[in-house]
C-alpha cells in the first residue's frame, strides 16, 4: 500500500531540495572565488618579492651580484608564516639562494613574472620568476630570479572561507527551508480553508460551496459542486419517491379497505363475509408491510447522514406512545409509561427514533393479547436504556440475535400478520446511533422485552 | 653474547662520537643522569652549563626518569651539526635567531602546539617550530674606571662623538663582537645595520680606536670589569647581569635609541628520537617566566611583553623569513667584507 502523497510535503521537499542545491553552489562559488583571490594575493607578494630582489641585481668588475633586500623576504613572512625559498640564477648557474629549488616555468620575457606550483622539501612550494638583463659584459647575462613560498597560510585561509561559507551557506539552507515550509502552508491555506467549509456542513446541507478559492482549485470547485447539485436532486428524488410511495400505497389501500367493510356489513352470507374478511386482512397486511418497507428505507436513507439535532427522549417517547394509543385501545391494552421526571436530551435523528419505537411498539401491541399491559421505560447510567415489555407470547424459542435480520420473524408468531422488518428498522436506527438493540424475555412470564439501548453523550 | 652485544654497541658509539667530534666542534658536554632512567632527552645547546643546569635539574625535580645529554656547541656549528651533517638531537636551544629559522624554514625543525601556546606572545613562536623563551637585550657594558654611574653615553650617536673627541683614551680599549666567530654578534651587527645608518659610522669610529674583538661576551665583560676595556659594545644583556651579580668593575648601560633584543629559541629537530620528552621539555620552558627561581639561578630574563611596552626602546627581533636575508651566501660575504673593511684597520 503506498502512503497517501501530500501536496504539502511534496512541496516542501522540493522547495528544500532546490534550497540545498543553491547552498551548495554557494559554498562551492565562495570557496572557489576567495581562495582563487587567496592565491593571486600570493602570486602578487611573490612577484613583488621577485621584482624587489631583481632591483638589487649589479654588476661588479663583469660578475653579477645581489645586495639580496631585506624587506624583498621580510614582506613574504608578514601575513603568514609559510617557508620560503629563493634562487637567483645567471645563465642557468645558481648564483646565490637553494641551488635545487625547481624552476619548471622558466620567464620568457623580461620583468613578466611566471609562476608555478612544485614540490620542494616535503611541501607544495607556490613559485614566482622574474627575468631580468643584467649588463656585465658586452650582451648582457640573463638572470632569474625565483621566489618560493609554501602554501600552508594560504591552505588555512581557503579553510576558514570553507568553513564560514559553509556555515552561511548551511544558514541559508535552513532559512529557506523554513520559508519553503511557511510557502507550502500558506499555499495550501484556500485548500484547507475548503475542506473545513465543506467538512463544517450539516450531513444534509448540499448547497454549492462559495469559499473563495483560487483559480487552480476553482475547476475542483465547479466538479464538486455540479457534482452535490447532481446528488441533491438525486436525494430529492429519493426522499419525494419514498413519501409519495407511501402516499400512493397508503391512500387507495385505506379507500379499498373502507370499500371492503361497506361490503362486509351489506353481505348475508357467511362465506362471502369471511372472503371480504380475509380481503380486509390482506389488505392490513399489506398497508403494514408498505409501511415498514419505506420506513425502513427512510431509516436506511437517513442513517447515510445522520442528524445529530438535540432532542428530548422522554417528549418523543410520549408523543410515539400517545400516537399509538389509539390502536392500543381498541385491544385494551394499556401503555404503562416509566419515564423519567425530567427530559433525558440525546443527539440524534429525532425522524428516525421515532420510527424505531413506532416499530417496536407496533409489534408490542401486535403479539399482545388484549386486555394486557405495555410497560415503557427509560433508564439512564452509563447508556440510555429504553425498553417496551409486553405481556404477550414472546420470543419463543427463537434465536434471539437471527430475529433482527430482514424479514425474519419469530417462530410462534403464529397467524399474525408481519413483515418481520419492525425489529430490522428498530435495530439499524440503534446502530446508526452507536447503540444496539437488545432482544430478552420478559422479567415476569412470558413475554417480550426489546431495549433501545443508546449510548449516553 | 651479552658481553659481545655490550662491545659492539661500545664500538658503535665510539664511532659516532668520533665522526661527530670531527666535523662540528663540542665545547662542552654534560650527562645528567636520573636514577632510575627511563629515556635518554639530548639536546643540543648554545647556553652555558652554568646557565642552564639549574633548568636541567628542575626539570628533571618535576619529570622523574628522563636524563638529559646536554651539549654544548657555538651557534654556527649546532647549526653545522643539524643543517649539514644531519647529527640527531631530540632538541636544539640556541642564542641565534637566524639560523634557528633558517632551520626551521629549510625543514629541519618539526611542529608542536605547546601546552601553553596562547600565553605566548604572537612574537615568540614561529610556524609552531621555534619558541622563544627568553628576550635577551644587547647592552653596552661601560668600565668604572673609565664611567661614573650615569655619565657614560646613552645613544650611538652620543657614543661616536664621545669616542671621536677621545681618540687617545679609548684607542685599543673598545671591544665588540668579531661577527665572523660569533653567530650572536653576527646577528646583533646586522640587525643594527638594518636599524640605522649609526651601525657603519660607529664600526668606523671602532676600527679607527683599534677595537679589539672578541668571540663571547664573558670575556668581553671580564676584561672591562678589570679595566682592561672602557667599554664593550653589543654585549649578551643577560650574562653581563648575571656576571654583575659577583663581579664589580663595571655597568651595564641600555642604549637609549633602540635596543636590539634578542630571543633564545627551542625547536625539535625533525629527526629527534625522543620527541615526547622534548616536547615536555618545550612546555617546560615556555613557564619559565612562572618559576622566579629558575629566572633567578639562571640568569635568563623570561618572554615579557611588559618590559617591552614599558622600554619603546626595546626591539625584539622579529621571527621571519626576513631573518634568512643576512645568511645569504652573497649577503652574507658582502657584509663581512663591509664590516672588515671598517672594523679592521692597518695602523698606520
Amino acid at each position: 500500500m503506498t502512503r497517501p502523497t501530500s501536496i504539502r510535503r511534496r512541496l516542501f521537499y522540493q522547495l528544500a531540495i532546490v534550497a540545498a542545491v543553491l547552498s551548495l553552489a554557494f559554498v562551492m562559488v565562495v570557496r572557489g572565488v576567495a581562495s582563487r583571490a587567496a592565491e593571486g594575493t600570493q602570486d602578487d607578494i611573490l612577484a613583488a618579492s621577485a621584482t624587489a630582489i631583481a632591483d638589487s641585481l649589479s654588476s661588479e668588475q663583469g660578475e653579477v651580484t645581489l645586495e639580496l633586500p631585506y624587506s624583498a623576504l621580510s614582506m613574504l613572512g608578514t601575513i603568514n608564516e609559510d617557508r620560503v625559498f629563493y634562487r637567483v640564477t645567471v645563465e642557468g648557474e645558481t648564483l646565490t639562494g637553494y641551488p635545487d629549488l625547481p624552476v619548471s616555468n622558466l620567464p620568457t620575457r623580461i620583468d613578466t613574472p611566471a609562476f608555478s606550483t612544485e614540490f620542494y622539501r616535503g611541501d607544495e612550494v607556490r613559485l614566482s620568476s622574474i627575468l631580468r638583463r643584467v649588463s656585465n659584459t658586452a650582451t648582457g647575462s640573463r638572470v632569474v630570479v625565483t621566489v618560493a613560498q609554501t602554501r600552508s597560510g594560504l591552505a588555512a585561509i581557503t579553510q576558514r572561507i570553507t568553513i564560514t561559507a559553509t556555515g552561511v551557506g548551511l544558514l541559508f539552507f535552513l532559512l529557506a527551508t523554513t520559508l519553503s515550509l511557511l510557502a507550502a502552508n500558506s499555499a495550501l491555506r484556500p485548500l484547507r480553508r475548503m475542506t473545513g467549509a465543506v467538512t463544517r456542513r450539516g450531513p444534509s446541507d448540499l448547497r454549492p460551496v462559495t469559499a473563495e478559492t483560487p483559480a487552480e482549485l476553482a475547476p475542483l470547485v465547479d466538479a464538486l459542486n455540479s457534482f452535490m447539485a447532481r446528488l441533491r436532486s438525486s436525494l430529492s428524488r429519493t426522499e419525494d419517491l419514498i413519501t409519495e410511495a407511501a402516499h400512493r400505497v397508503r391512500t387507495p389501500l385505506a379507500t379499498v379497505r373502507t370499500q371492503a367493510e361497506v361490503t362486509h356489513r351489506k353481505l348475508n352470507k357467511p362465506e362471502h363475509k369471511q372472503a371480504i374478511r380475509d380481503m380486509i386482512r390482506a389488505i392490513d397486511e399489506s398497508s403494514r408491510s408498505a409501511g415498514q418497507i419505506l420506513d425502513h428505507a427512510m431509516v436506511t436513507f437517513r442513517a447515510d447522514s445522520l442528524a445529530l439535532d438535540p432532542l428530548d427522549l422522554v417528549a418523543l417517547t410520549t408523543e410515539t406512545c400517545d400516537r399509538l394509543a389509539p390502536t392500543a385501545d381498541l385491544k385494551d391494552i394499556a401503555f404503562v409509561r416509566r419515564l423519567p421526571a425530567g427530559p433525558v436530551t440525546f443527539k440524534g435523528d429525532g425522524i428516525m427514533l421515532q420510527a424505531a419505537l413506532h416499530n417496536i411498539l407496533d409489534n408490542a401491541i401486535k403479539y399482545s393479547p388484549e386486555d394486557s399491559d405495555i410497560t415503557i421505560r427509560i433508564d439512564v447510567s452509563s447508556d440510555i436504556k429504553l425498553s417496551i415489555e409486553d405481556q404477550g407470547w414472546g420470543f419463543g424459542d427463537a434465536d434471539l440475535t437471527s430475529l433482527t435480520n430482514r424479514y425474519s420473524r419469530g417462530s410462534n408468531v403464529g397467524d399474525v400478520v408481519g413483515s418481520g422488518l419492525g425489529l430490522t428498522i428498530a435495530d439499524e436506527v440503534a446502530r446508526a446511533h452507536g447503540g444496539t438493540l437488545e432482544l430478552s424475555h420478559s422479567m415476569e412470564g412470558q413475554g417480550a422485552c426489546v431495549s433501545l439501548i443508546l449510548p449516553y453523550v | 653474547m651479552r658481553f659481545a652485544y655490550f662491545a659492539l654497541r661500545l664500538i658503535a658509539a665510539t664511532c659516532l662520537w668520533i665522526s661527530a667530534a670531527l666535523a662540528y666542534e663540542i665545547e662542552d658536554h654534560q650527562y645528567y643522569a636520573a636514577t632510575p632512567e627511563v629515556s635518554v632527552l639530548r639536546i643540543i645547546s648554545t647556553a652555558d652549563r652554568g646557565v642552564f643546569e639549574p633548568i636541567i635539574e628542575a626539570f628533571q625535580a618535576s619529570n622523574a626518569g628522563i636524563s638529559v645529554d646536554y651539549t654544548i656547541v657555538s651557534a654556527t656549528d649546532l647549526m653545522q651539526a643539524i643543517y649539514t651533517e644531519g647529527a640527531s638531537f631530540d632538541l636544539a636551544i640556541s642564542s641565534a635567531m637566524d639560523l634557528q629559522t633558517k632551520l626551521a624554514n629549510d625543514g629541519y625543525a618539526q611542529s608542536y602546539v605547546p601546552q601553553r601556546a596562547a600565553s605566548l606572545p604572537d612574537w615568540a613562536i614561529w610556524r609552531n617550530q621555534l619558541f622563544a623563551f627568553t628576550q635577551e637585550p644587547a647592552v653596552m657594558v661601560v668600565s668604572d674606571k673609565y664611567f661614573k654611574e650615569g655619565e657614560a653615553p646613552k645613544t650611538r650617536d652620543a657614543l661616536i662623538a664621545l669616542l671621536r673627541e677621545n681618540p687617545e683614551t679609548f684607542r685599543g680599549r673598545i671591544g665588540t663582537y668579531d661577527v665572523r666567530r660569533s653567530g650572536f654578534g653576527y646577528l646583533m651587527a646586522t640587525q643594527d645595520s638594518r636599524t640605522s645608518e649609526t651601525f657603519w659610522r660607529l664600526t668606523e669610529v671602532m676600527g679607527r680606536l683599534d677595537a679589539q674583538l672578541y668571540c663571547c661576551s664573558g670575556d668581553m665583560i671580564a676584561d672591562v670589569a678589570s679595566g682592561k676595556l672602557a667599554l664593550a659594545y653589543n654585549v649578551l644583556g643577560s650574562y653581563a647581569a648575571s656576571e654583575l651579580a659577583h663581579t664589580d668593575g663595571f655597568h651595564i648601560v641600555e642604549l637609549t635609541d633602540f635596543v636590539n633584543v634578542m630571543l633564545r629559541t627551542i625547536l625539535i629537530p625533525s629527526n629527534a628520537r625522543n620527541v615526547s620528552d622534548a616536547q615536555t621539555m618545550v612546555d617546560f620552558l615556555i613557564s619559565l617566566r612562572s618559576r622566579a627561581d629558575l629566572v633567578q639561578a639562571s640568569g635568563l630574563p623570561p618572554i615579557d611583553t611588559g618590559a617591552l611596552r614599558d622600554n619603546p626602546a626595546l626591539r625584539p627581533i622579529r621571527f621571519g623569513p626576513g631573518l634568512l636575508v643576512f645568511l645569504d651566501q652573497l649577503k652574507e660575504s658582502k657584509f663581512l667584507r663591509s664590516w672588515e673593511n671598517s672594523i679592521v684597520q692597518e695602523t698606520p
